[in-house]
């Protein structure tokens, strides 16, 4: 219970870092006309990640009291509910398997408790699956967040020290660099959970280090022909201090792969993690753990879909959106592609 | 009379912009004779290279080629299918391009690709295409022919790839051969060289050049009759001699006293006030109005039409036809 | 070029040291052999027995020593026993190398393959409504999980089609093709889409450089240009990206095999995750990294031999 109120503070902390960095960007025009030129291309692929995002946040914000969330023995039971489990009533649990909006169970015809008030139906537990599949949204959110929380700050700061200082620091942070890359980050992925453990944060913490060398492979490249720009020289003429130098002019030139790469990365993320989940180590509550749940579901007579349906509507529509985003974002912010549009 | 190499009239050139199409090479029309050398003249972003590469049809997509006639030793070009097309490019008219390092295929060896150029057009062995591969490097000036046809282009120096560029254009005596902007990516000593080389075969195979430039000693090199363009119209035509020495437009009088060795030592530097407008912000009349010492009313108000200074002399100006009135 | 050749070797080697080193340090300075052998034998086994079996696995001996014996054997391909069932590591590796291979060269060659002429064919196309639904596609077919694909395929076909059999597998060359055909053609379909959609942005790059307005102006068709300039040139990044996909291959065989019941490494790498067999575990990393070491200077040079700027002295 502990870490469920520290994760949930880590996604609302991140949301709000992220709305404080967007504010303060508007005074910006290059941020104020990406944002339009983004707004304007990609209108739906925004208000589907935003939807995510606001189901995140109310699943986010909990307190104890008004009925109990339904869990599968005592400790559970009083787990704080969010304000999305409250949207839900209390005790909405049948005992199996439902149909979409049926009135009965689906192997033996008995009356539920709640006929026609399932959406998207029961599962093997009597759970509600559009419960559910809301809930992996937040799920969802603290991957990518978290995840990049710990990958983009470790990239940029081994990725442009070793661009700027250069000599013995880079060979280092190089051949580091060529370690972690040789381990298929799957296999990489694998052995840090099994050895780490299978909580949210430690999977998040294996996500994290499998994927922050690629982006600070990009940085260091990036630093390197950043330092020799005209500016920079005439700065250190100036007598500016080499952090100074790279505080106020590398990194404000470098938020552009920041931010393309975040997007990217996102869904890789929770693409991964559905993979972990299939394999056993992922993290509870996620889609690619109802999707490892379901899997077994397709053989049965009848077929039971509306698990893997949901589960898989969901992820789809999220990696979906987050890779039209992406792509959108990174054809604005390219300088490149920036200057034949203007 | 023998039949013009080259006979444009009223091309327009059209590109996308911020509303609407914007009409980057705006009803142009010029001559070139046969083995005579054109040189087309004005600033850059006047539309002088979207008209080279609209004559081969070559404007890269979104532009497109709107309206106008384009005759190329009497065939109209604009109406051809793609595989005349491409029959015709090479052929009957080729191109040598600004850039010599860029647009030879970094992977293949210079001698293969002046290769392919003669096979695409002519059944010959590739022993054949060979040798006269190495007899036209030969001709153009590269010193050592056998190892430059076995070199990539990076192992050349830039006046040798321009070199190679020249004879894969004149490896099938075209009629025509454009040539944008051929010295201006090389060093000034081998400009001259090169200039003096395209002379030479212009005068050996009787090809006729439109030559684009934006540099007037080139055009005084080269060229028999000069047209000055600007933001996409042509604003004066005529020889040689005629243009260089009485320039009638107020922007080839510009041009031409805005040339270092022909102020005195001490003086300042002649310059035509303001700066040549983007395509989407080109005035309307005539377009050079706002930096023009002879602007009247009607400038603005209406574009001027041609008029005759003397035989074959021509200039687009209102104050140039109000003084001959 | 042999003193690069050798340079990237030893560099190479140095990588799969510190590999090893990082091996090292996660499973035995992290992980508790306590831990690991009650996982093994059981949550009431005896302290003697467990005293045993962590002596047996090697788990006991002081960190340095532990370490030169970790390198000794991990280069030396001597694997030892699983902790989960004792059987010997490295002969269940060679056993399942084969059926890996079957699934995993086809599903490379094939996808690159597919890849390639998807990209080439919308790339000629480029700017017209071929190429923007075939972009639209690949999207589409990235967003979607593997997973998907996998329970997709084998409910589609297997099930509904009933075209070849959901899983299993049997070596003998007859009946061999019927079981990799569904795992492959999952696996090509996972991994097309956003293969293709690269290769089609290097094509089209290639296609607006100056060499290529040169060639038809010369009088070189559309087609002819792309297969015999663009296609050339795009080798270099094409190249890069199939080595980069190599990792892939990994995540893709270890869930095909898996799921599709094909006896390889994947699968041991499977059974190793829900039996915390971490020795098996190490072995299959060990040798899943040495590959993607090999992969990548064979990469570098064949760089040299595509690329002629690129001949190093």
């Amino acid at each position: 219970m502990e870490a469920q109120v520290w994760v949930n503070g880590i996604v609302a902390g991140l949301l709000l870092g992220l709305a404080l960095a967007a504010f303060r960007l508007r005074s910006n025009r290059l941020w104020r006309d990406a944002g339009r030129e983004l707004w304007r291309r990609r209108r739906l692929a925004l208000l589907v990640v935003t939807a995510f995002v606001a189901v995140a946040l109310c699943d986010s914000i909990a307190w104890v009291g008004g009925g109990d969330s339904g869990g599968d023995d005592t400790l559970a039971r009083h787990r704080p509910r969010s304000l999305l489990d409250r949207v839900f009533p209390a005790e909405f649990r049948e005992r199996s398997y439902s149909a979409p909006l049926a009135g009965v169970e689906f192997y033996g015809g008995a009356p539920l408790d709640h006929p026609g008030m399932h959406l998207l139906g029961t599962d093997i537990l009597g759970r509600d699956v559009l419960h559910l599949t809301l809930r992996g949204a937040r799920v969802a959110l603290l991957i990518g967040g978290l995840t990049s929380l710990i990958a983009i700050p470790l990239a940029l700061l081994v990725g442009v020290s070793a661009g700027y200082f250069g000599g013995r620091l880079d060979d280092a942070v190089f051949f580091l660099m060529s370690v972690l890359a040789s381990i298929p980050s799957l296999l990489l992925l694998i052995t840090l959970v099994m050895v780490l453990g299978r909580g949210p944060v430690q999977v998040c913490i294996a996500l994290g280090v499998t994927s922050w060398v690629a982006f600070a492979r990009v940085l260091r490249g990036e630093t390197l022909k950043l330092r020799e720009q005209d500016y920079v020289q005439a700065a250190r003429t100036l007598g500016v201090s080499e952090l100074g130098i790279v505080w106020r002019h590398i990194l404000p030139n470098l938020t552009h792969l920041v931010v393309i790469h975040f997007v990217l990365l996102f869904s890789g993320l929770v693409l991964a993690e559905a993979v972990l989940a299939w394999l056993g180590l992922g993290i509870d509550g996620s889609w690619g753990q109802m999707i490892d749940q379901a899997r077994d579901e397709l053989a049965r007579e009848p077929v039971v879909w509306w698990n893997l349906a949901a589960a898989s509507a969901a992820l789809f529509s999220l990696i979906l959106a987050f890779n039209l985003v992406g792509d959108a974002v990174r054809d604005i912010l390219d300088p490149r592609t920036a200057a034949e549009r203007s | 009379m023998s039949e013009a190499a080259l006979e444009v009239s009223d091309l327009v050139t059209s590109f996308p912009g911020n509303a609407g199409r914007v009409r980057v090479v705006d009803g142009i029309g010029f001559r070139v004779g046969a083995g005579e050398v054109l040189a087309l003249v004005g600033e850059s972003g006047c539309g002088k290279t979207v008209t080279a590469l609209s004559i081969l049809r070559l404007v890269p997509r979104p532009g497109r080629v709107e309206g106008g006639r384009i005759r190329l030793g009497g065939r109209d070009v604009l109406s051809l299918g793609v595989a005349e097309m491409r029959r015709l490019r090479g052929r009957e008219a080729a191109m040598i391009f600004q850039e010599p390092t860029t647009s030879l295929n970094p992977v293949q060896t210079a001698g293969s690709q002046v290769v392919e150029a003669i096979r695409l057009h002519e059944r010959t062995s590739r022993a054949d295409a060979r040798r006269r591969t190495l007899s036209l490097f030969e001709r153009v000036g590269i010193a050592d022919p056998a190892e430059c046809f076995a070199s990539h282009p990076h192992e050349l120096s830039g006046g040798q790839k321009q070199r190679v560029m020249i004879a894969m254009a004149v490896a099938l005596r075209p009629r025509l051969l454009i040539a944008d902007e051929p010295t201006t990516a090389l060093d000034v000593t081998i400009q001259a060289q090169i200039l003096e080389l395209l002379r030479e075969l212009q005068r050996e195979l009787g090809t006729a050049i439109l030559l684009i430039t934006h540099d007037l000693g080139v055009v005084n090199e080269l060229a028999d009759r000069i047209a000055v363009m600007y933001a996409g119209r042509i604003a004066e035509q005529g020889g040689r001699r005629e243009v260089l020495g009485d320039p009638r437009h107020p922007y080839t009088e510009g041009l031409l006293r805005a040339v270092p060795s022909r102020g005195r030592p001490g003086e300042p530097l002649a310059e035509i006030p303001g700066a040549l407008p983007a395509p989407d912000a080109w005035p309307p009349g005539c377009r050079f109005w706002p930096r023009c010492p002879r602007v009247r009313e009607r400038c603005a108000a209406e574009a001027p039409g041609p008029t005759d200074v003397s035989p074959g002399h021509r200039v687009w100006c209102h104050a140039v036809q109000e003084d001959l009135a | 070029m042999l003193s690069y050749l050798l340079r990237r070797l030893v560099y190479g080697f140095a990588t799969v040291l510190g590999v090893l080193l990082l091996l090292y340090v996660l499973f035995f300075l992290y992980a508790e052999p306590g831990d690991i052998a009650r996982r093994a034998l059981g949550e009431k086994a005896a302290p003697e027995a467990i005293a045993q079996w962590i002596r047996n696995h090697g788990y006991d001996r002081p960190a340095p020593r532990l370490l030169l014996d970790h390198y000794r054997r991990m280069l030396t391909f001597d694997f030892g026993r699983s902790d989960a069932d004792d059987s010997p590591i490295a002969l269940r590796l060679r056993r399942g190398l084969g059926p890996t291979l079957a699934l995993t060269l086809p599903v490379f060659a094939l996808g690159l393959l597919a890849a390639t002429t998807l990209a080439l064919f919308v790339a000629y196309f480029r700017d017209t409504y071929i190429d923007r639904a075939g972009v639209a596609l690949c999207v589409l077919g990235m967003s979607v999980s593997i997973l998907l694909y996998i329970i997709g395929g084998q409910f589609l076909i297997g099930k509904v089609l009933r075209w070849f059999p959901i899983s299993g597998f049997d070596p003998s060359p007859a009946v061999v093709l019927r079981f990799l055909a569904l795992p492959v053609l999952v696996g090509v379909a996972a991994g097309v889409g956003s293969d293709a959609r690269f290769y089609r942005t290097v094509f089209v790059e290639e296609s607006n450089r100056d060499y290529v307005r040169t060639a038809r102006a010369k009088g070189c068709g559309d087609a002819r240009i792309m297969v015999r300039h663009v296609l050339r040139n795009a080798l270099i990044p094409l190249l890069t990206r199939a080595v980069m996909a190599i990792p892939l291959l990994f995540t893709g065989f270890i869930l095909l095999e898996s799921f599709f019941g094909i006896p390889g490494i994947g699968s041991l790498t499977v059974d190793a995750i829900q039996g915390n067999d971490f020795a098996t575990l190490r072995a299959v990393v060990f040798l899943g990294s040495l590959l993607f070491v090999l992969a990548q200077i064979l990469t570098d040079v064949a760089y040299t031999l595509v690329d002629p700027r690129v001949r190093l002295s």
